[in-house]
């Protein structure tokens, strides 16, 4: 393994982007940063530009408006990225399927290297998430 | 043979090697003191080397609306400014014989460079937010070099002269400057410009992650991004380095002063790091007024104690 993907396995950077979701996702990502689950011991940081970022973490269905600004977000975001879809609205749209704005789940655009279910999921499922993703590299 | 030996100074034993060692050791010492305010365990003591590593390893993205020039040099000026700074630094604290007159000037000038190319590099990216981050990195700047300038000059008035060696020698024999009233302020000022110097809370307006994502850094990715982080590590050894020679009696590695040169270095980081997690930013007028004014009026009256003697 090269010393850059082992330093990669270190130091994911967090890119969080809510593409219509209700917001509850949004509020369990930030607990997994409190003293009590403290992801930062294992180099996890939530950034606030694309560019520095590893993990693109996308919770929410995709809404007609957000489309075109998720699928700039992965273009712009530099390689490697991973995608992983949070929550059940993520994963398959979830109780807003059938929305009149919503036009379908993130993988039916971009590629997603791991799904994180539950609504909200609670913050071991999230870590728990973020290894597999990891393990993948 | 002096040129080469001049070359290992500056790229190896005190410049660029040690200086980015060290420099990132201290960022983890910071991260390690916030999460522990924060009641976090924290991250492990080899998570800079990590990020820089990984950084290092990721694709460059260079926008489409920036100037490629200006966007890709500029960590790499900075990084050149800081190292420098850094090398001027260790060897007069090292050895004090290698001081040349007016070291001190050269060094508050080569200090500021990286902020300028901060300033460029964010203005070079294209992106409204590095504009608006560069702006206020700007601002900024005007704002507490004033106050940092009079403190340093401060010393300088007490010592009578402009060179490393003679201030070193002086507080060799006649106590450190932080003994007197004068030092004392003229020390709580450059505390402050340090924390604005590095881009700190309550100062860091310029990059503001929640705000303007960023601000300056907002473009960079992989390589350039881990120059910029180098840099502010680099300026985070510089700066309490710079106050410990002036005010603390520098730093030594001989025989047990290197246990309190090591205490000297950890204590002022440490200060700094609880001022950075005890205070929320304040905003751009805020800074100006805050060192125009409380800052400028302190640093002038430790000029006025130190030319009335005190």
């Amino acid at each position: 393994m090269s010393l850059a993907l082992k330093a990669l396995k270190k130091s994911p950077w967090v890119f969080h982007v809510n593409t219509g979701a209700c917001n509850n996702c949004d509020i369990e990502i930030l607990d997994c940063l409190t003293p009590r689950f403290d992801v930062e011991r294992f180099g996890v940081l939530l950034v606030g530009s694309i560019r520095h970022a590893d993990v693109l973490l996308i919770s929410g269905p995709v809404t007609q408006n957000i489309l075109p600004r998720l699928k700039r977000l992965y273009e712009a975001a530099p390689r490697p990225i991973k995608v992983v879809a949070f929550g059940a609205c993520g994963c398959r749209c979830g109780i807003f399927r059938d929305g009149y704005n919503v036009v379908g789940p993130i993988d039916k655009y971009i590629p997603v290297d791991a799904y994180i279910p539950g609504c909200p999921p609670k913050p071991e499922t999230i870590i728990s998430g973020i290894v597999k993703v990891l393990n993948q590299l | 043979m002096q040129a080469v030996l001049y070359f290992v100074k500056y790229l190896v034993f005190p410049g660029f090697l040690f200086s980015a060692v060290v420099g990132l050791l201290t960022t983890w010492v910071d991260r390690k003191v916030s999460a522990r305010v924060q009641l976090r365990v924290g991250p492990p003591w080899y998570q800079p080397f990590a990020d820089t590593f990984k950084l290092l390893g990721k694709e460059v993205v260079v926008p489409a609306g920036a100037r490629h020039t200006g966007f890709l040099l500029m960590p790499v000026i900075g990084l050149a400014a800081a190292t420098l700074a850094s090398t001027i630094l260790w060897l007069v604290n090292l050895r004090p014989e290698s001081s040349f007159v007016g070291d001190t000037i050269v060094v508050l000038y080569v200090m500021t460079i990286p902020a300028i190319a901060l300033i460029f590099g964010g203005s070079a990216s294209g992106n409204p937010l590095g504009a608006l981050g560069s702006a206020r990195e700007m601002k900024l700047l005007f704002a507490y070099e004033l106050p940092l300038v009079i403190a340093v000059l401060t010393t300088i008035v007490k010592v009578g002269s402009f060179s490393f060696e003679k201030i070193l020698m002086y507080q060799e024999y006649n106590g450190v400057m932080l003994g007197s009233v004068s030092g004392v302020l003229a020390f709580i000022v450059l505390i402050f410009c340090a924390q604005a110097k590095l881009g700190f809370l309550p100062f860091d307006i310029a990059e503001a992650e929640t705000e303007i994502a960023g601000g300056t850094h907002i473009e960079y990715s992989g390589a350039p991004l881990a120059l910029v982080r180098l840099n502010t590590a680099i300026m985070y050894l510089v700066l309490p380095l710079f106050i410990i020679t002036l005010f603390w009696g520098g730093v030594n590695f001989i025989g047990w002063r290197i246990l309190t040169s090591v205490l000297k270095y950890v204590a002022i980081v440490v200060i700094m790091v609880l001022i950075k997690n005890t205070n929320p930013r304040v905003r751009i007028d805020q800074a100006v007024r805050f060192f125009w004014g409380p800052m400028f009026a302190l640093s002038a009256i430790a000029m006025i104690l130190a030319i009335v003697g005190y």
